[in-house]
């Protein structure tokens, strides 16, 4: 009954600062290799644009704001960050098997059915897909790596972030707690 | 060798997607450890019950620009040649609070979920459906969007520029705010809860709503 009850065979997570150090250098080590940081949403906006021109050929292309993701001759999404975000599939599928905790579940708070989380899950993802192109990036593209870089609007962005979540949060409190 | 190597041109196109992936795969494998699969997890800061993500998150902030500084001081990087980071100062801060609050609704952003979908999270899939609609739709917008996009331009402005602070200056700076943070933070971590414990939490509820929601999934 208990959720934690699924946690029961799993090793435990890392400490906060052990993983945040780890991920810290990764980011290191990607301003060395390549003069930018890590990101995310870049590639869904990659995918985006991909989706749309195999359903409707040119749409893409023609839209003011995909249109530069598309190239002549190649997928939009043959970039540096879809490869990137395939490789976080990978080390997150890797990480959740060496840890115990690859399971198939609808994860939720104790009081909320599942129509219903599945429900704020794309409502939530709908607003952080728009949120992200305005935004110019993610919590890595922008929090991380802006930030590494202690760009001014990174940091801005990143208080807002905070902001906007302890704002919405007792809305959908009955969510997860 | 200097870097960085994209921008010196030592490393070709082929190389440079194999390293995106190499770096994606630790960054996905850390944030999994860092329990970044999780959207409670995730979300429990908002609540006051789990502070994972502002202790990982400004950690590794914290040791990247700490590193870019050394490395660069060393000669091993070349900081000039770091992409740029504009500043759009009124979109960056409307689509901040509008990533939080996408954040606590669905329960990931686009990094982590991918790693929660990768570790069996059907929510996670679900949310990253919303993820390609919400880009979707901001594209369809943009021509309205156009001005606002583009609003509050300040340039390529460093915390450095702003205050005039030299940049170890700045890392000295955060270092003491995260550590105000952190020591806020385990104050509020230890102080005695009503609530401990999931079990305490649950049997102060009635049985009907443990009925219903207490089910695994």
């Amino acid at each position: 009954m208990r959720r934690s009850s699924n946690m029961r065979f799993s090793r435990p997570y890392w400490a906060p600062f052990v993983a945040g150090g780890a991920l810290g250098l990764t980011l290191l080590l990607t301003f060395y290799l390549t003069g930018h940081g890590l990101g995310a949403s870049g590639a869904y906006t990659a995918a985006t644009a991909a989706l749309l021109e195999t359903v409707a050929p040119g749409s893409a292309q023609n839209n003011s704001y995909l249109g530069s993701y598309i190239t002549l001759g190649r997928s939009p999404l043959y970039s540096w960050i879809v490869f990137e975000m395939l490789g976080v599939i990978v080390g997150g599928f890797l990480g959740a098997v060496t840890g115990g905790r690859l399971k198939g579940q609808i994860e939720r708070g104790p009081s909320i059915g599942r129509g219903s989380r599945l429900t704020l899950a794309f409502a939530g993802g709908l607003v952080m897909g728009f949120a992200t192109r305005l935004a110019r990036g993610c919590t890595s593209g922008q929090a991380l790596s802006g930030g590494a870089a202690m760009a001014l609007g990174s940091w801005a962005f990143m208080l807002a972030v905070f902001v906007g979540g302890f704002l919405a949060a007792p809305f959908v409190r009955s969510e997860w707690q | 060798m200097s870097g960085p190597l994209e921008v010196q041109s030592v490393l070709s196109e082929g190389w440079r997607l194999v390293l995106g992936f190499i770096v994606g795969v630790l960054f996905g494998f850390f944030l999994e450890r860092g329990g970044f699969g999780s959207a409670r997890k995730l979300t429990g800061v908002f609540y006051l019950k789990d502070f994972a993500v502002p202790k990982v998150m400004l950690s590794a902030i914290l040791v990247a620009m700490a590193g870019l500084l050394v490395l660069g001081r060393a000669g091993v990087l070349d900081l000039d040649l770091l992409a740029a980071m504009p500043t759009y100062i009124w979109p960056q801060l409307v689509g901040g609070l509008l990533l939080g609050i996408g954040f606590v609704v669905g329960g990931y952003c686009p990094g982590t979920s991918a790693v929660a979908a990768a570790s069996g999270k059907w929510d996670a899939l679900v949310f990253m459906a919303g993820l390609v609609t919400g880009i979707f739709s901001f594209a369809e917008l943009f021509d309205r969007l156009e001005s606002f996009y583009f609003s509050g331009d300040l340039g390529d402005v460093t915390l450095a520029d702003w205050t005039g602070l030299p940049p170890a200056g700045i890392v000295f700076l955060l270092l003491l705010m995260a550590g105000a943070a952190f020591w806020l933070i385990g104050r509020i971590e230890r102080r005695p809860r009503k609530d401990e414990g999931d079990l305490a939490e649950h049997t102060g509820r009635s049985d009907a709503v443990l009925g219903t929601g207490g089910a695994q999934s």
